[in-house]
């Protein structure tokens, strides 16, 4: 059963990935990587990872696809890349150049490192419910405060840096 | 359901993703194809979390998402003020840095 959603999820996320990357059109390629968001986000259920795929769907597709959006509506009116490509040799050369990343993954892959230890599917020490929420807040409040707490000092400055970038006055 | 089919899912989202950012050629483009790349990496996080049996892969995950959350704002900040000043976003047009 998992199986089979994994697989129609995955070509669903591939699809919508290579329809990102295709279309010229920013707009549609931001609704495709909402699509593709959405997939991971399945895969995250697939996983067991609960608390992830809400966090995933919450933030990714909420928050920050909005922003695209937002910054695609006001910055590129219609259509856009169109003309004569100033640097059509170096385009051309990035499908070799992705596709030989993929054949290099997947040597990897194949290499001893992940076949030569069994994968028998969850391993003991993974209790039910490890991707929940209340275990992976316990984990975050008590493992890992000092790291969580970090984070939010990086989201203040962040916050700072964007209101002082768009204070600023053109020119 | 191993381990292999998550890991092979989020190669190709990754290739496809380094793909767009080599190809596309305004800033919003660009950043839209490193968000895709930054979710593959998210699932090898999270499939390796399962199978190892260790939780932290969740944790890293979740940090991932939030310095991406910092990581799109500033660069759509950045890409807004860049219009404003050059009025446009196409990468091979913004060369100011070049000698």
């Amino acid at each position: 059963m998992s199986g089979v959603v994994f697989f129609l999820v995955a070509i669903l996320a591939v699809a919508s990935a290579l329809g990102l990357v295709l279309r010229r059109n920013p707009i549609h390629g931001a609704l495709f990587l909402v699509v593709n968001l959405g997939c991971v986000a399945v895969m995250y259920l697939l996983l067991g990872a609960e608390f992830l795929a809400l966090a995933q769907v919450i933030i990714y597709a909420g928050a920050i696809m909005v922003l695209f959006v937002f910054a695609i509506m006001v910055l590129i009116p219609g259509k856009e890349e169109t003309g004569p490509d100033p640097l059509r040799l170096q385009r051309l050369l990035a499908l070799p150049l992705g596709a030989l990343l993929l054949v290099e993954i997947a040597l990897i892959l194949q290499s001893s490192v992940f076949t030569a230890a069994p994968h028998p599917g969850v391993q003991p020490g993974y209790a039910a419910g490890a991707g929940g929420i209340q275990s992976v807040g316990r984990l975050l409040l008590r493992d890992y405060l000092l790291p969580f707490e970090v984070t939010s000092v990086l989201l203040l400055a962040a916050l700072v840096g964007v209101l002082a970038l768009a204070k600023r006055k053109a020119g | 359901m191993g381990l292999q089919p998550y890991l092979i899912l989020a190669a190709c989202l990754f290739a496809i993703g380094l793909f767009g950012v080599l190809t596309r050629r305004n800033a919003i483009g660009i950043l839209l194809g490193i968000e895709l790349m930054l979710n593959a990496v998210n699932i090898n996080l999270v499939a390796f979390a399962r199978y190892a049996a260790d939780p932290a892969g969740l944790i890293f995950t979740l940090f991932t998402i939030s310095i991406t959350v910092a990581e799109v704002a500033l660069g759509l900040a950045i890409v807004i003020l860049i219009f404003r000043v050059r009025l446009t976003v196409e990468a091979d047009h913004l060369d100011l840095l070049k000698g």
